[in-house]
């Protein structure tokens, strides 16, 4: 009997276990089951290349596709040189001093940073002190500096992963420490950023907070994305669908739309970011 | 290249890469000083006592007051609330995937949790809207389902991943060794998980749950759209809230700049980073011991 | 018999643990010189130190001359490029570049301004016996070598840029025995036109090959002359000790 209620325990224990898993997951296939059915049925060509019209109950959602395809383009122009040489000089040149350790402490800290308080911060420094304006230039920047501690922290695992014998070798042929970076650590460690960077640049896409008041609008005059205006972007443009719009109900169809362009967008980084790390990693175990 | 450029080059780009660092210093410090210097603002025209103790925030009314308790306790309700589905699920699930799972499940169910993360957080707040609201609408009876409960919910799911994940890579950490020495006097499985395994990966599960907690605490957009934002005093978890986030995100479009109403929105985000500083630090502190006790 | 490479009253510190006392060494032209020891006796140290690999690690502190024939090589004036490429170094484990074979024999040559195509790549490889093998596939990845093949790509790559004095740090001691004989014969035949030092941990090498051998032990020269010398009737007592492996 003892061994008969020991089994049956051990079932009940690992079955408890699976039940949470099976939530977990639960939740996944919820969010995307929810999102592509009632979102595919918006997906057409028309949608994705005709800008909103008639107070955005129709037309398509060519505007903040653009808005977020630019958005993306800033972040990354303004995040990863920076994000790139930080790392290259925390790996690579700093000592173990108070200062190189202040830094890493800064950077941990700033990646748990609230988004909104990058939004505020955004709002201060480019729209207000810079004079740059709401405009996409002041959101980008905003978005760059949220991105950059991932990029950081990203960029100098990928540093770490080289061995030091490579950057010996380097040096031993008669290579300055720039020249071994930039000839020989930078290339190699090149997989391992670009995945990093992927990674970062999709969850930007994604923000909605950063750009709530650097920005983002709901309805603008043109598509063209110019840098001193504002701009549409996916994911505002669902917030305001589906919180704020006159009819709601009359556009949650396109709101179920935007989700899901948003969600096949941010997805696709995601698994472009999983491709660079399997084939990165597949070359690394041939060496 | 001559020597000579290659010289120059190598010493230029020292002080370039150097500048970087102390860049991310500039902007922690510019964070920090535009804060500071705001909440200072805002303290000249409102007692401090009166902000911290205030239980009405009604800043567009006759008489302004700017009390920050009702959005602390909305924040701390919804992030309690999320915790409590979000802790036992995800450990649950992290210790099924590092004991249980075989090597083709975990597999899956690994970038599973990586998507669930990527999820932008309005979208996890528009299924707020369009699948929970109705849903705690019926079950509870209620006008709609904008509450404190469907805010919890969401946040839970958005704050899994980050549990799942670390909690999973701490217990998996336990060297062999424990788990071998309790099998050999006769343990099962699950006696071994709890008793051992767990106690064992403590200080990493509370990494875990911390960061957790820092994440759910600073999001935005899902309490937002969610939670009903209503600036009350929350007493029910089916009562409409008004979180700290959603409080600046709302007011911050609309209100003139450097007015006192804008200062006291730069004093909420002070305590916001306050409090998401203090969780994250408590993570980083459990994290580190979980590293020093594992190099042994 | 003239004298390539020396160090007078050389002493090399890291932080406060002094590893190498009062070294006083020369190396001859054309010849290979082997610096035998137990572990931790200093010998990488003081091979490191002729092509300024210490400049690496900022608590190494060094006093002493250390001279490439009439040349101060810790002079201010002296770039430490130019003095890398003079003197070339092989390292214990083989670490080609993370690029094609013939890219990491044109990588030295382009950043020191040397001429280079595929006709001087060719010469190299052919110098460190490895021509034969690759000649087909230039292109391919370095590091789908094997471990024997990538130690000779790096010889090649050493040699490519025609030093003066070629410093190898236990370069087999990751092999198997076959590449070691190979990479042995190939020492053997650079002999003729560098100056080697090598490091050893495995003194039948060191019979094998070496002309002259050193002896080293907690920091300090014990013993050094000819190898046959050394090891058939060592001075000191400590070098028969740790030439009949009672230590080390």
């Amino acid at each position: 009997m003892l061994f008969k209620s020991s089994k049956i325990s051990a079932v009940v224990e690992w079955g408890t276990l699976l039940i949470s898993t099976v939530l977990v997951c639960f939740f996944l296939v919820v969010v995307i089951w929810e999102i592509v059915s009632k979102g595919a049925g918006q997906l057409s060509w028309d949608f994705i290349t005709k800008v909103p019209s008639a107070g955005m109950t129709k037309g398509g959602i060519l505007t903040p596709i653009i808005g977020t395809v630019m958005l993306t383009i800033l972040t990354a122009l303004f995040a990863i040189p920076f994000g790139v040489c930080c790392a290259i000089y925390l790996n690579e040149y700093a000592e173990d001093n108070w200062l190189t350790r202040t830094i890493r402490a800064s950077i941990r800290n700033l990646s748990g940073v609230p988004s909104i308080i990058y939004g505020l911060f955004g709002l201060a420094l480019f729209v207000q002190a810079l004079q740059l304006g709401t405009s996409l230039l002041a959101a980008g920047l905003t978005l760059g500096l949220l991105s950059l501690p991932y990029i950081i922290t990203t960029t100098e695992e990928a540093l770490m992963r080289i061995p030091n014998s490579t950057r010996e070798a380097a040096l031993a042929v008669g290579a300055t420490k720039f020249e071994t970076i930039k000839d020989v650590v930078l290339p190699s460690a090149m997989p391992g950023i670009l995945t990093g960077v992927v990674l970062t640049l999709s969850r930007a896409a994604g923000e909605t907070a950063p750009i709530l008041f650097t920005g983002a609008a709901f309805y603008i005059n043109n598509s063209n994305g110019y840098l001193n205006q504002e701009f549409m972007a996916l994911p505002y443009h669902l917030y305001m669908l589906s919180t704020q719009h006159q009819s709601i109900e009359e556009v949650r169809p396109i709101a179920y739309g935007t989700a899901l362009v948003l969600i096949i967008v941010v997805f696709f980084m995601n698994l472009t970011a999983f491709y660079i790390r399997f084939k990165y990693r597949k070359s690394a175990t041939e060496m | 290249m001559k020597y000579k450029t290659r010289l120059s080059l190598d010493i230029l780009f020292k002080i370039v890469f150097k500048g970087t660092g102390l860049l991310v210093l500039a902007l922690l410090g510019g964070i920090l000083a535009m804060l500071v210097y705001n909440s200072f603002s805002f303290f000249m025209d409102v007692k401090p006592l009166d902000f911290i103790t205030g239980m009405e925030w009604s800043p567009t009314a006759a008489i302004p007051k700017y009390g920050m308790l009702p959005l602390v306790l909305s924040t701390t309700l919804v992030t309690f609330g999320a915790m409590f589905i979000a802790i036992p699920l995800g450990i649950g699930t992290a210790a099924y995937i590092a004991e249980y799972a075989s090597p083709r499940v975990k597999n899956l169910l690994k970038p599973a949790i990586e998507m669930l993360a990527a999820v932008p957080s309005v979208v996890i707040g528009f299924l707020g809207i369009v699948v929970l609201s109705p849903g705690i609408a019926d079950l509870a009876d209620l006008s709609n389902g904008l509450n404190a409960l469907n805010g919890a919910i969401l946040l839970a799911v958005m704050a899994l991943p980050t549990i799942i994940t670390i909690a999973e890579d701490a217990i998996h950490a336990v060297p062999k060794t424990y788990k071998e020495a309790s099998y050999a006097m006769g343990a099962t499985k699950w006696q071994t998980l709890r008793k051992i395994i767990i106690p064992a990966a403590a200080p990493g599960i509370i990494a875990a749950v911390m960061l957790g907690v820092g994440r759910a605490i600073g999001e935005t957009m899902t309490v937002l759209m969610a939670t009903g934002n209503a600036s009350i005093l929350p007493t029910s978890m089916f009562d409409s809230v008004k979180t700290m986030t959603a409080t600046i995100a709302i007011e911050m479009g609309e209100v003139p700049y450097q007015t006192t109403h804008y200062f006291a929105l730069y004093a909420i985000a002070t305590v916001l980073f306050l409090m998401t500083l203090a969780a994250n630090m408590l993570g980083e502190y459990f994290i580190n011991r979980f590293r020093k006790y594992h190099a042994v | 018999m003239k004298t390539k490479l020396s160090a007078r009253n050389l002493n090399i510190s890291f932080g406060t643990k002094q590893v190498l006392k009062n070294i006083d060494i020369q190396f001859v032209e054309n010849e290979i010189t082997a610096l035998i020891g137990p572990s931790g006796c200093g010998k990488s140290t003081l091979l490191r130190s002729f092509n300024r690999m210490h400049d690496l690690s900022p608590d190494a502190k060094i006093t002493g001359t250390l001279q490439l024939e009439d040349l101060d090589l810790y002079a201010k004036s002296v770039p430490v490029t130019q003095i890398r490429k003079r003197i070339g170094m092989v390292f214990q484990k083989a670490n080609p570049f993370p690029k094609s074979i013939y890219e990491n024999i044109a990588y030295g040559l382009r950043i020191n301004n040397l001429p280079c195509d595929k006709s001087i790549v060719e010469k190299a490889l052919r110098e460190a016996f490895l021509w034969e093998e690759v000649k087909n596939d230039l292109k391919m990845p370095a590091t789908r070598l094997s471990g024997g093949q990538q130690q000779r790509l790096c010889i090649a790559r050493a040699v490519a840029l025609r030093p003066e004095v070629i410093l190898m740090d236990e370069p087999c001691s990751a092999l198997d025995p076959v590449s070691t004989l190979k990479i042995e014969e190939l020492i053997i035949y650079l002999k003729k036109k560098y100056t080697i030092v090598i490091v050893t941990h495995n003194m039948q090498q060191a019979q094998r090959i070496a002309d002259k051998t050193v002896f080293l032990y907690l920091g300090e020269i014990k013993e050094e002359g000819p190898t046959h010398k050394i090891f058939d009737s060592p001075e000191n007592e400590m070098t028969a000790n740790y030439i009949h492996g009672q230590f080390g």
